[in-house]
């Protein structure tokens, strides 16, 4: 199936807590800059997939490769992290008291050890790294306001800024319209579709709106494995999908 | 008020900090000139008694600052550092000791007069080097710093945080005064130092010196402040405010966390030590009861009470606590702990951020 480049390939995953199998010798693919949409109902095996690509959960057996050099299986969590795979949790946590650029500040590559950071000034090009994040966002206005005082949505992107920061080559994003209003919701369909395109973005989400809003491709997860993959249209057609996730 | 270009860059948008710099420049000229120039007849003439508590103030001020900063900025609730705080002071009380020489009740040239009453025959080896004043400051700034480096690293490393870090601080400083309270560690036991003579071959009872070390209390809380401002202000002190409101989330980003909590505590820690190392020559004594866990516990209360993470709240909280605890312990010794708990309950449940949180707008807050 695979003679194009991808960024993402996972192979035959199987990972079982006390025999439930939450991944079941699962295959898929993803492309550079693609924004693949995942869904699945409760128990599909989205979030343990997300967890192996991070590292957090090791798999019983299949392989993980990001690109064609690093095997995540062989990485721990902060060194997928660095390589390059950014990951959004659904719940928003932020610096409360730190003010939206201080909050993007922090997440910007570079030193980590205390005495460096202590020194540490932003150089122009940072500065500029910053700015151009603060747009992508759409909280360039806001970049002095405390981030506990930002509403909802608008911490959720502060999050993804802060993921941006790292320049992850790949995203994956956990749910990111839970809890939103119709307008923030749309806001943030329009930020998942600037990002695709320099990023490799995965998206996991309920909300059959939105994903219509956005996908290009959707992969449908079922008992851990693939059940069906395509465009909007027709994964919905597919009889298979209607029966265990849309139709019921 | 004052253009900003002419303010560094860790006081700029500080109100606050600047007031508290602002008032502490005034004391540093009008104290000298009350105490020393105006007549002992007139009215504004500052008795030694009141240059004193104003001195003693001075340094519970700069312990405050140093809670406040690891309490109020990286959301570590010290209630150890009346342990940090005496170590400076006793060793600053043992260069003074040295110092008193043969003018001591038994006269012996090197032995301290309590050494002499153990019948112990010789100097231990720990007090070696204090009849030096520049050894006896290093180990104001080195014993509470190493204690702390030691102590945090063995904490912070086992990740044990909350409750149950300020409980290990409480065990810390009880543990310490059980042990300066015997006689053979060689600390004087629960009498500790006392009977000054001299300090830098300058007389003790002089007011000119008592004036002396007030000046250089205000000084050393006004560079401790800046200090902090500067470390609060850079990315490093971001950081640590980021510890104190999501701590996993910045270790996620990759920043090693538990250095930054050891670094601030032990930074934390020297300036409780300098402020006992200054306590201790004005007050005239230091003994075991000063690392009792209810002195720490006050230090919490004056942070509390000036208002938390703001820095020049804590400095002005321990002043106003303490003035009324003189007042109160004077003119109803009954009612102060009453008084105190009180205070505490109603800043607490009415006062959130404290006194100066009264006057602070939200912008400035954290």
């Amino acid at each position: 199936m695979s003679d194009r480049e991808h960024i993402l390939y996972l192979e035959h995953l199987t990972v079982s807590f006390d025999g439930f199998k939450a991944l079941d010798a699962l295959t898929l693919y993803v492309e550079p800059g693609e924004l693949r949409c995942i869904i699945g109902p409760n128990g599909a095996g989205k979030t343990t997939m997300m967890d192996v690509v991070t590292g957090k959960t090791k798999p019983d057996s299949g392989t993980a490769w990001f690109g064609r050099q690093l095997d995540l299986l062989q990485m721990n969590e902060p060194d997928i992290a660095r390589a390059g795979i950014g990951r959004k949790f659904q719940k928003p946590t932020v610096f409360e008291y730190l003010n939206v650029f201080e909050n993007l500040e922090l997440a910007l590559a570079g030193p980590r050890s205390f005495w460096q950071v202590l020194r540490a000034r932003l150089s122009g090009e940072q500065r500029d790294k910053i700015e151009r994040v603060l747009e992508t966002i759409g909280l360039a206005e806001k970049r002095t306001t405390l981030a506990r005082t930002l509403a909802h949505g608008q911490k959720q992107w502060l999050e993804i800024g802060m993921l941006l920061m790292q320049e992850p080559e790949l995203l994956l994003i956990d749910e990111p319209v839970a809890g939103m209003t119709p307008q923030e919701t749309e806001r943030t369909a329009e930020l998942m579709l600037s990002l695709a395109g320099k990023h490799s973005v995965v998206v996991v989400e309920h909300d059959m709106e939105f994903v219509r809003s956005i996908a290009r491709r959707v992969t449908v997860l079922h008992e851990g494995r693939v059940l069906a993959e395509g465009s909007m249209d027709d994964v919905q057609n597919d009889q298979r999908v209607i029966e265990v996730y849309l139709g019921a | 008020m004052l253009s900003s270009r002419y303010v560094p860059a860790p006081l700029r948008e500080d109100r606050g900090g600047l007031i508290l710099l602002g008032l502490l420049a005034i004391a540093a000229v009008l104290l000298p000139v009350l105490a020393l120039v105006v007549p002992e007849g007139s009215a504004f003439h500052l008795s030694p008694y009141a240059l004193t508590l104003i001195g003693k103030y001075l340094c519970y001020a700069m312990l405050a600052l140093a809670v406040d900063l690891i309490w109020g900025y990286c959301g570590i609730l010290s209630l150890g550092h009346a342990a940090f705080f005496s170590l400076g002071g006793y060793a600053m009380g043992m260069y003074l000791m040295r110092q008193i020489g043969s003018r001591g009740v038994y006269g012996d040239p090197v032995l301290p007069d309590f050494m002499v009453f153990l019948n112990w025959k010789s100097l231990p080896w720990f007090w070696y080097g204090f009849n030096h004043f520049w050894f006896a400051a290093l180990m104001m700034v080195l014993v509470p710093g190493v204690l702390a480096l030691v102590f945090g690293w063995l904490a912070f490393r086992s990740r044990v945080t909350g409750v149950y870090l300020s409980i290990m601080t409480q065990a810390l400083s009880y543990a310490l005064m059980l042990a300066f309270f015997r006689n053979d560690m060689g600390f004087g036991g629960n009498n500790g130092f006392t009977d000054f003579k001299e300090i830098l071959g300058f007389d003790l009872h002089l007011n000119r010196v008592r004036v002396t070390l007030v000046v250089a209390t205000i000084l050393a809380l006004a560079a401790s402040y800046v200090f902090s401002r500067y470390l609060l202000t850079s990315r490093a002190g971001r950081v640590i405010r980021a510890v104190r409101d999501a701590e996993s989330r910045t270790r996620f980003l990759g920043y090693p966390v538990e250095s930054y909590k050891l670094w601030i505590f032990v930074m934390s820690a020297v300036i409780a030590g300098i402020a006992g190392a200054l306590y201790v020559p004005q007050v005239g004594i230091i003994n075991p009861g000063e690392f009792a866990p209810i002195n720490s516990i006050e230090v919490v209360i004056w942070v509390a009470v000036g208002g938390r993470a703001t820095l020049f709240g804590a400095a002005l909280g321990a002043i106003v606590v303490n003035y009324a605890k003189t007042y109160f312990t004077g003119a109803f010794p009954e009612i102060w702990l009453y008084a105190l708990g009180a205070l505490f309950i109603l800043v607490t449940l009415f006062l959130p951020r404290g006194i100066t949180g009264l006057v602070r707008s939200s912008k400035e807050q954290a």
